[in-house]
């Protein structure tokens, strides 16, 4: 999490400053919550036939993936999955350099009468959801949308809520979630720490 | 802080593979039921075309209305400008209309420059071809064009033209096609070589980064794309090349021509063709040929421009920020600090 | 008449002298003179000069009075050291007839900062088809003894010849404007690399090597003598020193931009840099140098073209061609030629004014600094350095190319006839 601010660190301090962060969930939490929410999923989709899942870039995507994984393992079918860019929908877009855009993969013909399920790694103020609500009435016109999150932080700006969440993790304004994937980052886990005074500065 | 494409020589070769990359996603949206992202809403695209170009003007438009910007056409033809009032006055009547950016087609070499380093305006400045200097959006769609044929739609993302041997081929002189393209082609790897008549390639080519050749025939089989330029007539009567038919018969591309090309060789052609003339039709309709292909990808490649030059509080390729003399090429390792956000945006704050 | 002692200077860059001036001439020159009854002027470290000849000056007027007027150009004249100038004949009207001579003869008299001296037409309006009443404007009162189309070059092989035949009848002489106008159609820079990739209409420098070629074989041919205005390439260099070789009758002029400055300056498409003949590359600039140290260019004239800001404050196709350069000329001078170790002030004294003031017929200028000779003098502060800014320009016009630039020296006193045109770097 918080690429922006690595982005623009150097990898020393990257990894001095993930040494500074506390662990809340290692590889084995993170399984067994995706694990949780595959079935939730099940559940409440009553057999998920018509689920397409989509992960908002980057970590999103990879947790949509390995949550289809286990969707495929219970349900014995494969569940689409894709990824939904949603930087072109950004209401900050003019508060930061111009940013280049992740993928935007629909899986299938359409998103017509399907039940979409969001993935992203966290939830914060919303603007991130209210963005994918927006690029996805482009799309198509899925039968529901319900959202998947690994982590939930909590001070939301929109009234936006998850349908499934991994983890609550109370934080104050001042703390910094990272959640980093294996497929990205090269471990799994979700760290909390604090924020750097100049990254305060920025928000 | 300005924010201007007036050469492809101010592009690094990682700003020039951001913009590809960013056009491959434009493309996509084409092929969507809704093909328009709401990311320029409420910004302001003024086209300024001091010559006629309707292919380059609507190509803009479509690129600006799809990323929702409102479009104002401003034509010369009959408008103050065909009446005496300078470019000065007219880049001031549209600063006081409030444009966030100017894509100018100008019939002289360097107005773009000049109306992006005068202080006349502060909006962003697109050059769209001015005289016979530069036009750098059509190289920037020209080498989109070869990466996706010849690398791949999906395999190009994030790659170069490493290798690549790009052939131009005709009225190289008076081509401002031809000059973006040579820059940019070389800055992505390219091996270019631009084939004319002696008469058709300017003095000083031996600075360019490019071999000259005045056979075609000995070029083609060392061809992954060749690229014809369009061949105004009325150069004969300048004494360029004798006659029509001599032209074609030496320099024209023709399906025996063609077929002395690799089998993957793309024909390219920034239109509008004059068939009989610089090309045939044989090859002007074959399937190897990418014009049609080309005025689609024009459209995904403006829209990438306008979108990293005005998506954000500043332009994600470090193009035009200091009067940079057209042969001086920024450093590919000053540009990361010029704040170009590289990387898709998940930043946690705004969750 | 007054008097006037200038203590100390040193003429033409030699010994420090005082040279003291009794009305409208040099009454004596030595060391140690008597102040008694004179105005002194205290020259210590200065260079004192004839006073400055310009063979090549566009006034504008008649016609263009809003780029410069007599009066406005003779004032810049002044200020730049200069006390007489040639006016070119490209004005509108254009100076073909002995009226329109006259007039600008007269405006000239009136102005009172400098000599004015017209130059005619060689053929009438400029057009290149019908040579100009070149005797009556000779007869005028006016005096005409150089003619040029300068802007347009007699191409016309026919007409050139004949015009320097005629003109040996009262010793006039043909400066010519050395541009073969079908090679240089739409040209709008030195065509060579810089032209190559910013897609301007190339300039080559045959076009003027050509003309001077042919002209200087003509004037051979018929005995008669030429000048070239504004020689601008390493390869006109060669030309004109092999026909002084010849003993063929050859001036040339360069200007003091060409000394200076390169082509380079078009990458920022600024048409303050558009100029005609165009700015060349740094291997010509230094050619030209080694040419006028050597006496194959015999001077230096400024080619002072004023143009108003809305014809350079516009996309460099639309601009129009020249600089001002009578303020800044002897500035350039001193940087690229004395600073250089090129020319001493003697030999400036020379292309500057002893040999334009010869080549132009003009016999009370370009004088030696002794005793008896009338009193046009400059004296120059050669250790001043300071930064060129246009807004304290004489002329009307301020498309100099030097904006912002530093360039040494500046004129602090220029005496027309002993009476005072510039006084501690102001106009009198």
């Amino acid at each position: 999490m918080d690429a922006q601010n690595a982005a623009q660190t150097t990898t020393a301090q990257t990894a001095a400053h993930d040494r500074d962060m506390r662990p809340v969930l290692d590889a084995q939490d993170i399984a067994r919550v995706l694990t949780r929410i595959a079935h939730e999923i099940v559940e409440r989709a009553k057999g998920a036939d018509d689920v397409v899942l989509l992960g908002i870039p980057t970590r999103g995507v990879h947790l949509a993936r390995r949550l289809a994984a286990k969707l495929e393992e219970i349900t014995g079918t494969k569940i689409p999955v894709g990824s939904l860019d949603i930087t072109m929908y950004r209401d900050d877009l003019r508060m930061k350099p111009a940013r280049a855009i992740g993928r935007t993969e629909i899986p299938g013909d359409d998103l017509d009468g399907r039940l979409v399920v969001l993935v992203d790694d966290v939830l914060f103020s919303g603007r991130t959801i209210r963005a994918a609500l927006d690029a996805l009435g482009d799309l198509g016109r899925p039968r529901a949308v319900q959202l998947a999150v690994l982590v939930d932080r909590g001070h939301r700006e929109l009234p936006i809520r998850a349908d499934y969440v991994g983890k609550n993790l109370p934080t104050s304004l001042r703390e910094t979630v990272k959640v980093q994937l294996q497929e990205e980052d090269g471990r799994d886990a979700v760290l909390l720490g604090q924020r750097t005074p100049q990254a305060t500065g920025q928000q | 802080m300005k924010r201007h494409l007036i050469s492809a020589a101010d592009l690094t070769r990682d700003d020039a593979v951001l913009i590809l990359d960013t056009a491959e996603e434009m493309a996509r949206v084409a092929d969507r039921p809704i093909k328009k992202l709401p990311t320029l809403r409420g910004l302001t695209v003024v086209n300024l075309f001091f010559e006629d170009s309707t292919r380059t003007r609507i190509s803009f438009e479509a690129a600006a209305k799809r990323l929702s910007a409102d479009v104002i056409n401003f034509s010369a033809k009959g408008s103050s400008v065909s009446k005496g009032e300078s470019l000065k006055d007219t880049a001031l009547t549209l600063e006081a209309m409030g444009a966030d950016a100017v894509v100018i087609r100008h019939h002289a070499s360097g107005a773009p420059y000049r109306l992006a380093t005068s202080g006349w305006i502060d909006s962003a400045v697109v050059n769209a071809g001015d005289g016979t200097h530069e036009h750098p959006t059509q190289a920037l769609l020209d080498a989109f064009t070869i990466r996706r044929r010849l690398v791949g739609r999906d395999a190009g993302l994030g790659k170069d033209l490493d290798g690549r041997r790009v052939t131009i081929v005709g009225d190289v002189l008076h081509s401002r096609v031809a000059r973006s393209n040579v820059q940019l082609l070389h800055t992505l790897g390219a091996e270019v070589t631009v084939v004319a008549p002696p008469t058709l390639v300017p003095i000083g080519v031996g600075s360019w980064p490019c071999e000259v050749s005045y056979n075609l025939d000995e070029v083609l089989p060392k061809s992954d794309a060749v690229m014809m330029l369009r061949v105004q007539r009325e150069r004969m009567n300048a004494a360029f090349f004798p006659t029509e038919r001599e032209y074609s018969r030496r320099y024209g591309l023709d399906g025996d021509r063609m077929a002395k090309m690799p089998g993957h060789a793309i024909v390219m052609h920034p239109g509008p063709m004059n068939r009989g003339m610089e090309i045939t039709a044989q090859v002007a309709d074959s399937d190897r040929c990418t014009a049609v292909e080309q005025v689609a990808n024009g459209v995904s490649t403006r829209m990438a421009v306008l979108y990293l030059l005005l998506g954000g509080s500043e332009p994600a390729v470090a193009t035009g920020n200091a009067p940079a003399p057209a042969a001086s090429r920024p450093s590919p390792a000053t540009t990361p600090e010029r704040g170009a956000e590289r990387r898709p945006f998940d930043a946690e704050e705004s969750k | 008449m007054s008097k006037i002692l200038i203590r100390g200077a040193k003429v033409l860059g030699g010994e420090a002298q005082d040279v003291l001036i009794d009305g409208e001439t040099i009454a004596e020159v030595g060391t140690g003179l008597s102040a008694e009854g004179a105005t002194v002027i205290e020259a210590e470290g200065k260079v004192l000069l004839p006073g400055l000849v310009d063979l090549h000056t566009h006034l504008r007027e008649p016609g263009r009075e809003d780029s410069e007027t007599v009066l406005t150009g003779t004032r810049a004249a002044a200020s730049g050291g200069f006390t007489a100038v040639f006016a070119m004949a490209n004005t509108f009207p254009v100076a073909d007839t002995a009226g329109v001579v006259e007039q600008v003869w007269r405006l000239g008299k009136e102005s009172g900062y400098c000599d004015v001296q017209p130059i005619g037409a060689v053929t009438v309006g400029l057009e290149g088809k019908q040579l100009s009443e070149l005797g009556a404007m000779h007869d005028s009162a006016a005096r005409v003894t150089v003619f040029s189309d300068d802007g347009k070059c007699v191409d016309d092989a026919v007409i050139m010849r004949r015009a320097l035949e005629y003109v040996k009848a009262f010793g006039g002489v043909v400066a010519q404007h050395a541009q073969e106008p079908r090679l240089t159609e739409g040209a709008q820079m030195n065509e060579g690399v810089v032209s190559g990739e910013l897609g301007l209409g190339g300039w080559p420098a045959v076009a003027e090597e050509s003309i001077i070629a042919r002209d200087v074989l003509l004037a051979e041919h018929v005995g008669s003598r030429v000048h070239i205005c504004h020689l601008s390439t390493a390869g006109s260099v060669e030309i004109v020193r092999w026909a002084k070789s010849r003993g063929i009758d050859v001036t040339a002029e360069v200007t003091p931009h060409h000394l200076l400055l390169t082509e380079e300056l078009v990458r920022s498409y600024n048409a303050v840099y558009k100029v005609n003949p165009p700015l060349r590359t740094e291997a010509d600039v230094l050619a030209l140098r080694e040419a006028l140290a050597d006496g194959t260019i015999d001077i230096v004239a400024t080619d002072h073209a004023p143009h108003p800001h809305e014809d350079k404050d516009c996309e460099w196709a639309a601009a129009a061609m020249g600089m001002v350069g009578l303020e800044t000329a002897l500035s350039v001078v001193q940087q690229t030629m004395v600073e250089t170790g090129l020319l001493d002030w003697a030999g400036v004294a020379d292309r500057m004014s002893f040999a334009p003031a010869r080549i132009g017929g003009l016999e009370n200028h370009g004088r030696p600094v002794s005793a008896g000779e009338p009193a046009n003098l400059t004296l120059v502060e050669t250790s001043y350095r300071g930064v060129v800014d246009p807004a304290q320009f004489a002329s009307r016009s301020r498309n100099t190319p030097y904006e912002g630039r530093e360039l040494p020296g500046r004129v602090t006193h220029t005496f027309l006839r002993g009476r005072a045109t510039v006084v501690d770097g102001t106009l009198a």
